[in-house]
C-alpha cells in the first residue's frame, strides 16, 4: 500500500477478513490476509477481526504482537530479510549486516529514505549450508558477499 | 489404605492447592513417604497439598486450569525421567514422588534466580510485602543469592544498573533512561497495575479469561518483550474491556496489580468472613482490616454461591459506608418544611412514637405502617413486620419486592408450591440449555453471569429473550444459539407460544407430567396453548419475534438436555408479571425440567435479602414462612410467641398506603432501608402520598430521596456493621459478621427494638442470634436454623428442618411441594400502556453492572467513573426521525411525567424500544414510568411505558423544582449547645 494511501476503512477490513471466517483456525489467515492488502495490520483491525470472530480485543492484539512478521505500519516496497542466526553468523552475517545498514544509512526495522527498502531481521531460514542468507521479499538468497548484497539492493532500488 | 477423604481444613483455612479440584475414582500414591488417595484427574501438585506438602509454585492456582509455565513445582518421580511439573502431571495409582531432592532443589533455585534477575529488590517498601507469593517461594527454595549482575531488564527506570527502584530513583531521579521500563497504570479506580514488578506468570490473563470470563487481558509480544496488555497497544486498564471484578489482582502473585486501599493502608492484619450486601447473587467475602480499619474485601473461596468469585460492586465499592454525606446522628422536625435538628437517640425515639401513636389514638390501628428492607437482615426484617403486627397491632407492612419479584412468589406459589427459585447456582454447571428471559446477568448479576458464560463456553446453549441486546447475547467467546428479541409487553404471548410448539410438535416430557403434575390440568392447559392463535406465526406480528426463531428456541429447550430458566426483572415487572411466572413454570413442567440438578426455574433475585425479606413476612397477607394472615392456626403460634392479638386482615401493599395517604386514612410510616421515593414508579404519585403522611420515619444511612418527606431520620447501620443472615436467590442463608462497630451506635434491628419499646413493647433481644431463634421456632421452613449450625457448615438452603436437616439445593426432588405441578392457563393480555400518535415509543428500563439500583451506595463510590449519569439509548432510526445526535440532551415524556437526560444511538435496541437505568436521582427516569402494575401483586410495570423523545437544551420544570426541594429539605441545623 502506498504510504499515503487512506486508512481502510472498518468495512474494507471485513470485506477481507469475513470470508475467511469458516476456516479452521481463521485468525491467522484473516491476519495474512489483511497484511497482504495494506502491507500492515492496522490498529482498526483490531475491533473488526475481534467482532468477526467473537473474540476480545485483547486476544487479537496479543496475537498479532507475537508474530514480529506483522507489521504495524506499511513497509516500504521491497522487505529485505537479513538472517542472524547462529549459522550466517558463523560465516560473516553479522559483518554483512551491518555493512548493509550502514550504506543504506538506515538501523534494523528501518526504511530507506526513498521507500524502497526495508531491512528486517530474521532468525535462520533454514539455509544454514549454504549462509550467509537473506530473503528479499519472496525470493530466497544464499552464500551472500558484498557484491551479491549490491546487486541486490540495486534489483530493490535502493 | 487410608479413606477416600479429602481433608477438611479447618473454617477460614483457604490455602491455594494449586490446581482445581477434580472429581473421579480414587487414586493412591505416596507423596515424600506419605500416602495420599485423590480423586483421579488430580495434579501431583494437588494431591501433595491434600497431603499437607506444598510444593513451590508461581503460575499455578487452585481458582486456573494448570498451566505449566514457572518451572519452580518440577518433583522428581520414580521410574520416570526428567523433573515434570507437578501441576501439570495427573496422579497415577502407585505413583512414588519426591517434592525435595538436591537435584529438585538446585533446578528451583536456578529458576528462581532467573525470576528475580528481571524483578527489583524493593520489598521492604513493596505493598505486596508480607503477602507476595514470589517472595514467599523465594524464601521456600532458599534462594540466597542472585548471581546476574543488573542487565538488560524491565524494573530499573534509571537504567544505571541499580538493582532496586529505590536505588534508581537515588541514582538518577528521571523515569526514562530505560526503555524496557513502563510506569504504573493507575487508570483504575480501585487498583494499579506496574508491569516493573511482573513475573509474565500470565495468572491475570487466566482469571480474566477463565474465572470472569472477559477476555480482557493478553500477554503482549513474545520472549523477553512479554508483558501483561489490557486491550490492545492503546488501551489502559480503564479503556479496556476489563470490568474492575478484581480477579487479576487476587490471582497477582506480586505487586504487579495490587488494590489501591493496600497500598495506602498496607497490609490486613485480621479478616472476617461476611456476605456481600449488593445483588441477589449473595457473594461470601473475607473482610480484611487492620484494627477497625477496612483494607480490602476479597471474595472466599468456599463462598458456595460465588467460588471465590466476586464483581465491582462487593469487591471495591464499600466506600459508602464511610462516605461524609453518612448521617450518623438522630435527626427530628415538625414539618417537611423545616430544616433537620440532631437530637439524641432517646428525644428522636420519644418523638416518633409519640406522633405514632397518637396517629392510631385519632385515626385509628390500621393508620400507620411500615415497609421492611430488602437491604437488612433477616433478623432485622423479621423484626420490623413484628413491629407492625405485633405493636401497631395491623398488617400494614410491605417490602421493595413488590416492586420487584412479588409476581415470582404468586407465580411460583401457585404452579410448584413454593415462592423461591428450584436450584443452587452450581447446578448452571450441569445446564445444557440455558433459557434467559428478561434478566441482564452480565450486569445485574455478575458472578453468576460468570459461572453461567463459564459453561457456556464448555457448550451449553444459549436462548436470550430479552428486547434489548444485552451483553451476553454476544461477548467473547459466548454467542446465544438464538436472541428473540421481543416487543416489551408480550413476554407471555412468548412464553406461550413456545408452549404451543413443544405441545403441538409432541416435544413435551409425558411421562414426567403424568407422574408429576396434575394430568386433567395439563390436559386443559394443553388444549389452550394447542390453539393455532397461540402459533409462533400468529403471533408473530405482535410480538415482533421471527417465528422460525422462537419455534427453533422453543425445541432446544425441549429437547437440549438440561434446561434451566433464568429470569429477571423483565418477566415479572409488568401488568401480567405473574402470568409470565406461572407462563414459565409451565413451560419447565411440560419438559420435565424441574426437580433435579441442571435444570429449574431461577428468579435471578435483584438485591442481598429481597428473598430473606419475603420469607420473614414482609408482605401484608403473610406471616413469615408464606402462611396467610387470615390462617388461624399461622396466626396462634406468633399470638402464643408474641403474647398480641394478630389482625386477620391483611394489610396495605406500599401502591395502597400511598393512595391511602391521598385520601387521609394512612398518616404514619416507618421506611427501613428503602428510598421509595426514587425507585418506586410514578414519583408525582409517591411524593403527593408522603407528603400527605405526618410522621414519616427514614431508618437509611443517608438522607435518601424519601427523607425529604421525613419527619424523623433515625442513621442505619451498614453491613459492615451488624450480626444477622442474608438470604441469597438460591434460598441459601449466609451469615453477615460484624466487622466493625456501628459508627451510628447501634446495630439497625436494636434501632426498631428501640422504637417498639418506645412505643410499649417490651422486648430483649440482645444478639440478632435470639431473633433467628424465634424465625426457627415459629417458621418451619427455618426450624432448623440457627447462628451455631451456621457456624459450622459456612450456609444453608431452606428449607432447613427435620426433613432436610442440611438444607435443600434443589427444590421439588420427588414431588412437588405442593404435591401436584399446577399448569395454569396463560391468556395474553395488551397491558393499557399504550402507544400511539403523542408516545409512539416504548421505553424499558435496567440496570448497569458498575451502579446499584438507586445507587445510593455506588454512587458514593470511584464507580461513578463508569457511569455518571443515566444514558438513554435509541435506535439510530428513531433518533434521525426526531433530530436527535449521539450525546444530545433528550426531553423523555410520558403520561405521567417528563424528565431529560443524554441519548446514545445504538442498535442494542430495537426501532420503537428506547431504554434508560435509573440509577441517578437527578434524571428519575420514575418520573416517567406509570401506576399500571400486575394484576395479581400490584408489581409496577416498570418494563413498558410509552414515551416520546424529543430534542431538548437542559433539565425540565420537575427536576428544577425536584432539586430546590430536595436541598431546601436537607438543611440540617447545627447541633444545640
Amino acid at each position: 500500500m502506498h504510504p499515503n494511501a487512506p486508512a481502510p476503512t472498518t468495512e474494507d477490513i471485513r470485506a477481507i477478513a469475513a470470508p475467511l471466517a469458516s476456516l479452521e483456525g481463521p485468525l491467522l489467515p484473516m491476519l495474512h490476509a489483511v497484511q497482504e492488502a495494506y502491507g500492515h495490520v492496522p490498529e482498526a483491525a483490531v475491533p473488526v477481526l475481534s467482532d468477526i470472530l467473537n473474540l476480545g480485543r485483547a486476544e487479537v492484539h496479543g496475537v498479532i504482537s507475537f508474530y514480529h512478521d506483522f507489521r504495524k505500519a506499511p513497509a516500504g516496497k521491497h522487505i529485505l530479510k537479513i538472517c542472524r542466526a547462529e549459522a550466517c553468523q558463523a560465516m560473516g552475517g553479522n559483518g554483512l549486516a551491518q555493512a548493509t545498514l550502514d550504506k543504506l544509512g538506515i538501523d534494523w526495522h528501518g526504511t530507506t529514505p526513498n521507500g524502497a527498502v526495508t531491512v528486517e531481521p530474521v532468525y535462520c531460514l533454514g539455509m544454514c549450508a549454504c549462509a550467509p542468507a537473506a530473503m528479499l521479499d519472496d525470493k530466497v538468497v544464499a552464500r551472500l558477499d558484498d557484491a551479491r548484497m549490491d546487486r541486490l539492493l540495486k534489483e530493490a532500488g535502493a | 489404605m487410608k479413606d477416600f477423604i479429602i481433608p477438611q481444613f479447618p473454617p477460614g483455612d483457604d490455602r491455594d492447592m494449586g490446581t482445581p479440584a477434580k472429581t473421579g475414582a480414587p487414586v493412591t500414591l505416596t507423596v515424600d513417604g506419605f500416602p495420599v488417595t485423590v480423586p483421579e484427574g488430580t495434579s501431583v501438585m494437588r494431591a501433595a497439598a491434600e497431603a499437607g506438602i506444598m510444593v513451590p509454585k508461581l503460575c499455578a492456582s487452585d481458582n486456573l486450569e494448570a498451566f505449566g509455565s514457572c518451572r519452580l513445582c518440577v518433583v522428581e518421580i520414580e521410574g520416570r525421567r526428567g523433573t515434570p511439573a507437578s501441576c501439570t502431571t495427573p496422579v497415577q495409582e502407585g505413583m512414588v514422588v519426591h517434592t525435595q531432592t538436591s537435584k529438585i532443589k538446585r533446578l528451583r533455585k536456578g529458576v528462581m534466580e532467573l525470576y528475580i534477575s528481571d524483578h527489583p529488590l524493593d520489598c521492604l517498601t513493596c505493598a505486596a510485602n508480607g503477602d507476595c507469593e514470589l517472595q514467599d517461594a523465594a524464601g521456600q527454595v532458599g534462594l540466597r543469592d542472585v548471581r546476574y549482575t543488573p542487565g538488560d531488564n524491565h524494573f530499573d527506570p534509571s537504567g544505571t544498573g541499580a538493582r532496586s527502584q529505590s536505588e534508581a530513583r537515588l541514582r538518577m531521579p528521571v523515569d526514562h533512561a530505560n526503555p524496557r521500563y513502563v510506569p504504573k497504570d493507575e487508570s483504575n479506580p480501585y487498583f494499579t497495575f506496574d508491569p516493573s514488578k511482573c513475573i509474565v506468570c500470565s495468572r491475570c490473563v487466566r482469571a480474566c479469561e477463565e474465572v470472569q470470563g472477559t477476555f480482557a487481558l493478553t500477554i503482549e509480544g513474545r520472549g523477553f518483550d512479554s508483558k501483561v496488555s489490557a486491550g490492545t497497544a492503546a488501551d489502559d486498564f480503564l479503556t479496556s474491556d476489563c470490568v474492575s471484578c478484581g480477579a487479576c489482582v487476587q490471582a497477582c502473585p506480586t505487586a504487579t496489580l495490587q488494590e489501591k486501599s493496600v497500598i495506602e493502608l498496607g497490609t490486613p492484619e485480621r479478616s472476617v468472613i461476611t456476605t456481600c450486601a449488593y445483588c441477589g447473587v449473595g457473594c461470601s467475602f473475607k473482610a480484611e482490616l487492620n484494627g477497625d480499619q477496612l483494607v480490602r474485601m476479597v471474595p472466599y473461596k468456599h463462598g458456595k454461591a460465588n467460588r471465590g468469585h466476586s464483581c465491582v460492586k462487593g469487591r471495591f465499592a464499600y466506600g459508602y459506608a464511610n462516605h461524609k454525606d453518612r448521617i450518623l446522628k438522630p435527626m427530628i422536625r415538625e414539618n417537611i418544611e423545616d430544616p433537620w435538628r440532631e437530637v439524641e437517640w432517646d428525644e428522636a425515639l420519644k418523638f416518633a412514637a409519640d406522633r405514632m401513636k397518637g396517629l392510631q389514638d385519632k385515626h385509628g390501628r390500621r393508620s400507620i405502617g411500615v415497609i421492611t428492607s430488602s437491604r437488612c437482615t433477616n433478623e432485622e426484617t423479621y423484626l420490623v413486620q413484628k413491629l407492625a403486627r405485633g405493636v401497631f397491632l395491623n398488617n400494614n407492612t410491605d417490602t421493595c419486592a413488590r416492586v420487584c419479584h412479588s409476581p415470582t412468589g404468586y407465580g411460583l406459589g401457585k404452579t410448584f408450591g413454593t415462592s423461591a427459585g428450584t436450584q443452587d447456582f452450581d447446578s448452571v454447571e450441569k445446564t445444557d440449555v440455558v433459557v434467559i428471559i428478561g434478566a441482564n446477568p452480565t450486569d445485574g448479576h455478575p458472578v453468576f453471569a460468570s459461572r453461567l458464560k463459564k459453561r457456556l463456553r464448555q457448550g451449553a446453549k444459549l436462548i436470550v429473550v430479552d428486547p434489548r441486546r444485552t451483553d451476553i447475547v454476544r461477548s467473547a467467546h459466548v454467542e446465544a444459539a438464538h436472541h428473540l428479541p421481543l416487543r416489551p409487553g408480550t413476554n407471555v404471548a412468548v412464553v406461550t407460544a413456545m408452549a404451543h410448539v413443544i405441545v403441538t410438535e409432541g416435544l413435551m416430557d409425558e411421562g414426567y407430567i403424568r407422574e408429576r403434575c396434575d394430568w386433567d390440568e395439563f390436559q386443559h392447559y394443553a388444549e389452550f396453548v394447542s390453539q393455532d392463535r397461540h402459533s409462533p406465526e400468529a403471533v408473530e406480528a405482535l410480538t415482533q419475534v421471527p417465528a422460525k426463531d422462537l419455534r427453533e428456541a422453543a425445541r432446544l429447550y425441549a429437547t437440549g438436555g438440561n434446561g434451566a430458566i433464568y429470569y429477571g426483572l423483565g418477566v415479572t415487572e409488568h401488568s401480567q408479571g405473574s402470568t409470565t411466572v406461572m407462563g414459565i413454570a409451565n413451560l419447565a413442567m411440560l419438559t420435565g425440567n424441574v426437580g433435579r440438578e441442571g435444570v429449574g426455574v431461577n428468579p435471578l433475585r435483584g438485591q442481598n435479602n429481597v428473598q430473606g425479606s419475603c420469607d420473614m413476612g414482609s408482605f401484608p397477607h403473610e406471616l413469615p414462612g408464606y402462611r396467610h394472615v387470615k390462617l388461624p392456626d399461622v396466626r396462634a403460634i406468633f399470638e402464643k410467641a408474641w403474647g398480641v392479638e394478630i389482625d386477620p386482615e391483611p394489610g396495605l401493599r406500599i401502591p395502597n398506603m400511598l393512595d391511602a395517604a391521598v385520601e387521609g386514612t394512612f398518616k404514619g410510616l416507618y421506611c427501613q432501608g428503602e428510598d421509595i421515593l426514587q425507585s418506586d414508579p410514578d414519583t408525582h404519585h409517591v411524593a403527593a402520598g408522603l407528603k400527605a403522611m405526618e410522621c414519616v420515619i427514614v431508618h437509611d444511612l443517608f438522607l435518601n430521596e424519601t427523607a425529604n418527606y421525613a419527619h424523623v431520620f433515625l442513621p442505619g447501620s451498614s453491613f459492615l456493621e451488624k450480626e444477622g443472615t442474608f438470604t441469597n436467590a438460591e434460598r441459601r442463608i449466609n451469615r453477615v459478621r460484624k466487622v466493625m462497630a456501628p459508627l451510628n451506635g447501634y446495630e439497625d434491628w436494636e434501632v426498631t427494638q428501640l422504637l417498639a419499646n418506645a412505643m410499649g413493647a417490651s422486648w430483649h433481644y440482645t444478639h440478632a442470634s435470639q431473633i433467628m431463634d424465634e424465625i426457627a421456632a415459629t417458621t418451619p421452613s427455618f426450624s432448623g436454623v440457627s447462628f451455631d449450625m451456621l457456624e459450622e457448615k459456612g450456609s444453608v438452603q431452606w428449607p432447613c428442618n427435620e426433613d432436610a436437616p442440611d438444607g435443600t439445593p434443589t427444590m421439588h426432588v420427588d414431588h412437588f411441594v405442593s404435591g401436584k405441578g399446577h399448569f395454569i392457563v396463560t391468556e395474553y393480555l395488551a397491558t393499557d400502556e399504550r402507544t400511539g400518535p403523542r408516545f409512539p415509543l416504548l421505553l424499558t428500563t435496567g440496570r448497569i453492572l458498575s451502579q446499584y439500583n438507586v445507587g445510593a451506595q455506588t454512587r458514593r463510590t470511584e464507580n461513578v467513573i463508569w457511569h455518571p449519569e443515566d444514558i438513554l439509548e435509541i435506535h439510530p432510526h428513531d433518533a434521525e426521525q426526531r433530530g436527535v445526535n449521539e450525546g444530545d440532551w433528550v426531553r423523555l415524556a410520558s403520561r405521567s411525567g417528563e424528565t431529560t437526560l443524554r441519548a446514545t444511538l445504538t442498535d442494542r435496541v430495537a426501532p420503537g424500544v428506547v431504554y434508560t437505568t435509573f440509577h441517578h436521582p437527578a434524571t428519575q427516569a420514575n418520573v416517567v414510568t406509570t401506576d399500571f402494575s400486575d394484576w395479581a401483586t400490584n408489581c409496577p410495570e416498570y418494563k413498558v411505558t410509552a414515551v416520546q423523545i424529543s430534542p431538548s437544551n437542559g433539565p425540565t420544570d420537575w427536576q428544577e423544582s425536584y432539586d430546590a426541594q430536595a436541598q431546601q429539605s436537607r438543611r440540617i441545623l447545627p447541633a444545640a449547645e
